[in-house]
């Protein structure tokens, strides 16, 4: 390869250590490349210059002195702009939080910076992750860097493109309905989402406090583990972070799949799924089966409920999540005659019309009268929809289906429909709900040239199994192909 | 299932200050979205615990240890208005 | 027929551990504005809080003082209201599975013992506070307003009575009850004047004999328990002034004016408040197993009720033995008096009288002081052994917690020493009955009141240390 911005994470690795390249010129490389996609695709919000030189720099300096902090010493990353820097402008693409300076990191920004990583900048992300398209930005849409009138999908479109297009080595995103791996999907990467409670949310920006996970982008599976490994791990600084030690994801990447247990899910497979995703699903399974798994057909009844449930647990805790910008310590303030009008003008002129869609969606959904017919009633089928996986998990390693029902879909072709746009997320909002780890590897393209992926989700704390299927997927897959955007030709 | 949001209310609730066509326009969106989410209610769910939660976790606690706090200047820095040492807002109509 | 007020009182009490109820910052009072404060007490996006364990024990301790049931499990939710002193513009809180829960506490009036129902104890978090600026300070009134967020966060216990409180006076009685228990358990300062104890009162008019409740007002702003009392009362008469006019009580919740000595409605809400509560996602829930709950019932200390009955086991009449025991430092100063071998109701008497003078008009601090169980001890001794009179004792007590030394000394040093010996005092007697032969006739004639005079007289030529008794009886014995 010629250029080093289309390394891997694994062979710029390698490259960092033998000497071969050095942080600062893999920085270089990575930043001639955005100079060229930025104005197509607009992946990034925020660069940081001077901070990534610095970093670049001192990780030099780091293997110089033959210091290694793990495998992204010297590797530049993208962060999503929900994900808190300190002294970096942070901002959910939201009018809310414009200029917005956070006084503190976020416990995976903590851990990059201390694992040498260089921080980029950040990514451009549907408001306050609420989306599936990059369309709901304050900030101007992320285009798809295989077809720059279509999406990137979303609500992590901005890290997808950057990840797809080279203008970034890898990039972590937050996924509460499918924000990692739809983006993913849609640019022809490895996205994925761990399980619920391996990384830790301090510093994540909340959307719904029990559904996200911070999670990686990234060209391989393998580089998909190197980013999770220095990220994941138990947080005292949050409470639902998994208080065990993270398993060695590694050693299975080459087991292969012989012996193993696949399961197809009836619900998220078939019917509603584009032909040609389909299709190239169906063939990655044949693929598995001949490389030795057992496929089997599996019934998740309450899955169906699924999206419906996701559409009223997730707009209500983000409706309290979000009731903290009012204007009075950081971000926007529109004046009002006392402060209630303040804060209600300043809500209003500083929320989109998604995200104010879901905070009075969630509003209602708990007000009084209506909590137990809708929020109490989501959280009973949440029960539901994790006794069915449970089951499931009885008679399969993994399950899988694709990771969106099609691929990148125009922009504006989606806008003024929510439900068409929720849609999008109807097969990986339910490991959300279940709190199951799930990856999205590209399997093929459609007629139009476009990435399809395919989701492989396995019980909690299963990210070994899944890793290794995923890594069997990558290599019988064989996508190794490249978007057209992340070329030194187009500008 | 026909679902009926007093809408102007939501809003207040929400400190929300629509005007009355952006509230007409998020009602109807909202009861199309209600409609369907209302699907969760042809579920049987009796004596269905709800799960708020994933992770089976309990007893989260910290040590009662002071730990440091954020230098005021840089908090300070960030409000849209301070008097002095203080965040200062428009008059405050009511005890809460 | 006449009306029976139905009262229940909130109480909040913040907890006096080290750091806040969700974060590390200090929670302590009176720091610079907004220095105490991190993300997570500020609510800056991404924060997240994590539950302070110590104050979960405090919870536990109150709860258990107050006779609760712990609760194997319980959750924490959060309360979503715009203030602007709340920085997430939602509280932690505990809603529908609260800590503790069914307890009661039993408190003294003159009436006799009330038990008093206990609805729950739950652990939340304050809000800063705003400092309203212009017109006084008013709220109504105020220009603008200024946000310290140091208390935002600071562990409150929230403690719910049932509505079984029927007078004003049983109110004020209820709070200062709880309020000695509460100080008893070591738990919270409980200062009314610094805001870590307040309460707000719950209160409805009845016909008497009646089991329905009428309606409720809510009355908040009291801020100490002598205006809880008093804005009771006002309510108790305003409400019956209504009913008795056939207008009907309007359910609102109305503020207390302290220097008006009057309750107003404040601002009619355009809607109901619709707090919204849902289980917190940002933390798990709080299991208490056996043996936790175990050790901390076993390491609770004896509460104002139980040291009130031991009290008048020793002795003690029953209003005097629950002064002391409502007061921690005056047991503890109570019961080391009486193991020096002081008489219980001497050392009693004078912990509640003279004591407590001296402790107003001085400042002087209990706990601090030079005034001790051994000193009391020695003090009641000296007067019921006849060698200090009652008024001597005051000064010989002033002197102590003056610092002068140990009573004997301060009496010896301050000469009031009474002097009891016959051989010393019968020159004086002598001569007082020489300098009076009148008013000896007049004994001798059966005035008796006459003695008082001669005694007197006795007393000034001793400059007050001679003992009473001993000369009334070298007076009528030398009159015969």
């Amino acid at each position: 390869m010629s250029d080093l911005a289309d390394l891997t994470l694994a062979a710029a690795a390698g490259g960092l250590r033998s000497g071969d390249l050095s942080a600062v010129e893999l920085l270089e490389a990575v930043h001639r490349r955005a100079a060229m996609t930025e104005a197509n695709l607009h992946a990034y919000l925020t660069l940081d210059r001077e901070g990534a030189a610095r970093a670049a720099v001192g990780a030099d300096a780091g293997f110089k002195r033959g210091a290694d902090l793990g495998p992204l010493q010297g590797i530049p990353v993208a962060l999503k702009d929900n994900m808190v820097t300190r002294g970096l402008e942070t901002t959910c693409s939201s009018k809310i939080l414009a200029g917005y300076l956070p006084p503190y990191d976020g416990t995976a920004t903590t851990r990059l910076r201390a694992g040498g990583a260089v921080i980029l900048g950040k990514t451009n992300l549907d408001e306050f992750a609420m989306g599936s398209s990059t369309e709901n930005s304050a900030y101007g849409t992320s285009r798809n860097p295989w077809d720059p009138d279509r999406v990137p999908g979303g609500s992590s479109g901005g890290s997808a493109a950057a990840v797809a297009a080279g203008s970034a080595m890898v990039a972590f995103g937050s996924d509460t309905g499918g924000s990692i791996r739809q983006p993913a999907a849609l640019c022809g990467i490895v996205g994925m989402k761990p399980t619920y409670g391996l990384v830790s949310r301090y510093g994540l920006i909340a959307f719904a406090s029990s559904l996200d996970q911070i999670g990686p982008l990234a060209r391989s599976v393998e580089d998909a583990v190197a980013a999770l490994e220095v990220v994941g791990g138990y947080d005292p600084a949050d409470s639902t972070s998994y208080p065990g030690a993270v398993p060695d994801y590694r050693s299975g990447l080459e087991s292969g799949v012989s012996g193993l247990r696949i399961g197809v899910v009836t619900e998220l497979n078939g019917a509603g799924i584009e032909p040609a995703v389909q299709a190239a699903v169906n063939r990655t399974l044949d693929q598995l089966e001949n490389a030795g798994a057992t496929i089997v057909q599996l019934s998740l009844p309450s899955v169906e409920y699924a999206l419906s449930a996701y559409y009223l647990i997730a707009p209500a805790e983000c409706s309290a999540n979000l009731a903290r910008f009012d204007g009075v310590r950081y971000g926007l303030r529109r004046l009002g005659e006392n402060v209630e009008e303040m804060m209600s003008n300043t809500r209003a002129e500083g929320f989109g019309p998604e995200v104010t869609r879901r905070i009075l969606l969630g509003t209602y959904a708990l007000s009084a009268g209506y909590y137990d017919a809708f929020y109490g009633q989501a959280q009973r089928v949440r029960t539901l929809i994790i006794r069915d996986f449970q089951a499931a998990y009885e008679q399969a390693d993994v399950l899988v289906s694709p990771t969106s029902p099609t691929t990148a879909f125009p922009i504006g072709a989606r806008t003024d429909d929510p439900l068409s746009m929720y849609m999008s997320d109807v097969c990986t909002i339910p490991s959300n709900l279940s709190g199951d780890p799930a990856i999205s590897v590209p399997v093929g393209l459609d007629d139009a040239g476009l990435p399809i992926g395919f989701q492989v989700m396995a019980p909690a704390l299963g990210e070994p199994v899944m890793f290794r299927v995923a890594a069997e997927v990558e290599r019988l897959a064989a996508f190794g192909v490249r978007a057209p955007l992340a070329s030194s030709e187009v500008g | 299932m026909p679902v009926d949001i007093d809408i102007a209310k939501v809003a207040r609730l929400a400190r929300l200050a629509l005007n009355d066509e952006e509230l007409a326009g998020y009602r109807q969106q909202c009861e199309v979205i209600l409609e369907h989410a209302a699907l969760v209610q042809t579920l049987p769910t009796e004596g269905v615990t709800p799960t708020s939660h994933p992770l089976p976790r309990t007893n989260a606690f910290r040590e009662d240890v002071i730990t440091e706090c954020l230098d005021r200047e840089e908090v300070l820095a960030q409000a849209p208005e301070r008097d002095g040492d203080y965040f200062l807002v428009p008059r405050i109509l009511d005890e809460p | 027929m006449g009306y029976e007020p139905v009262i229940g009182i909130e109480t909040h009490v913040e907890l006096t551990t080290n750091s806040k109820m969700f974060c590390g910052c200090p929670a302590d009072f009176g720091a610079p504005p907004n220095t105490n404060t991190c993300p997570v007490c500020l609510g800056l996006p991404g924060a997240l809080p994590v539950v302070n364990g110590t104050a979960v024990e405090y919870a536990m301790i109150i709860g258990l003082g107050l006779n609760c049931e712990v609760a194997p499990r319980s959750i924490f939710a959060r309360k979503n209201y715009f203030y602007p002193d709340m920085p997430k513009n939602y509280q932690i809180s505990q809603y529908d599975q609260p800590l503790c829960v069914n307890g009661h506490l039993d408190v003294e009036t003159g009436a006799g013992t009330h038990r008093i129902g206990i609805t729950r104890v739950h652990m939340e978090e304050d809000t800063g506070k705003s400092t309203h600026v212009g017109e006084g300070g008013r709220i109504q009134a105020a220009s603008h307003s200024l946000i310290d967020f140091n208390r935002a966060g600071v562990p409150l216990m929230e403690i719910v009575s049932e509505p079984d409180i029927r007078s004003a006076e049983q109110a004020r009685a209820f709070v200062t009850e709880l309020r000695a228990a509460v100080l008893r358990l070591g738990v919270s300062d409980a200062k009314l004047e610094e805001g870590s104890m307040r309460f707000d009162g719950n209160i409805s008019l009845r016909l008497e004999g009646s089991e329905a409740f009428g309606t409720k007002v809510e009355v908040k702003n009291m801020n100490s328990i002598r205006s809880l009392q008093r804005a009771l009362e006002y309510e108790i008469e305003r409400q019956t002034a209504l009913l008795e006019a056939g207008e009907p009580v309007v359910q609102e919740t109305r503020h207390w004016d302290e220097e008006a000595g009057t309750t107003s409605g404040m601002r009619s809400k355009e809607e109901a408040f619709d707090y919204r509560y849902f289980p917190e996602p940002d933390l798990v829930p709080v299991a208490v197993d056996h043996q936790w709950r175990a050790r901390v019932a076993d390491s609770l200390p004896e509460l104002p009720a139980q040291a009130r009955g031991r009290y008048i086991e020793m002795g003690l009449d029953g209003p005097v033995a629950t002064v002391i025991s409502r007061d921690i430092e005056y047991g503890s100063v109570f019961e080391a008096a009486v193991a020096a071998g002081g008489d219980p109701q001497t050392v009693a008497n004078w912990l509640t009288g003279e004591v407590t003078a001296l402790v107003r008009r001085t400042d002087l601090s209990l706990a601090a002081g030079p005034i001790d169980g051994a000193s009391l001890a020695e003090l009641s001794a000296m007067v019921s052994d006849g060698r200090l009179s009652a008024s001597a004792a005051k000064d010989v007590l002033a002197g102590v917690a003056a610092g002068e030394g140990p009573p004997a000394a301060v009496a010896e040093q301050r000469d009031l020493i009474q002097v009891s010996d016959t051989a010393a005092l019968e020159p004086v007697v002598d001569e007082v009955l020489a300098a009076n032969t009148d008013a000896i006739q007049k004994l001798r004639d059966g005035d008796d009141k006459v003695i008082g005079f001669l005694i007197g007289q006795v007393m000034r030529a001793t400059g007050g240390k001679a003992d009473p008794g001993a000369v009334t009886e070298l007076i009528r014995s030398k009159a015969g």
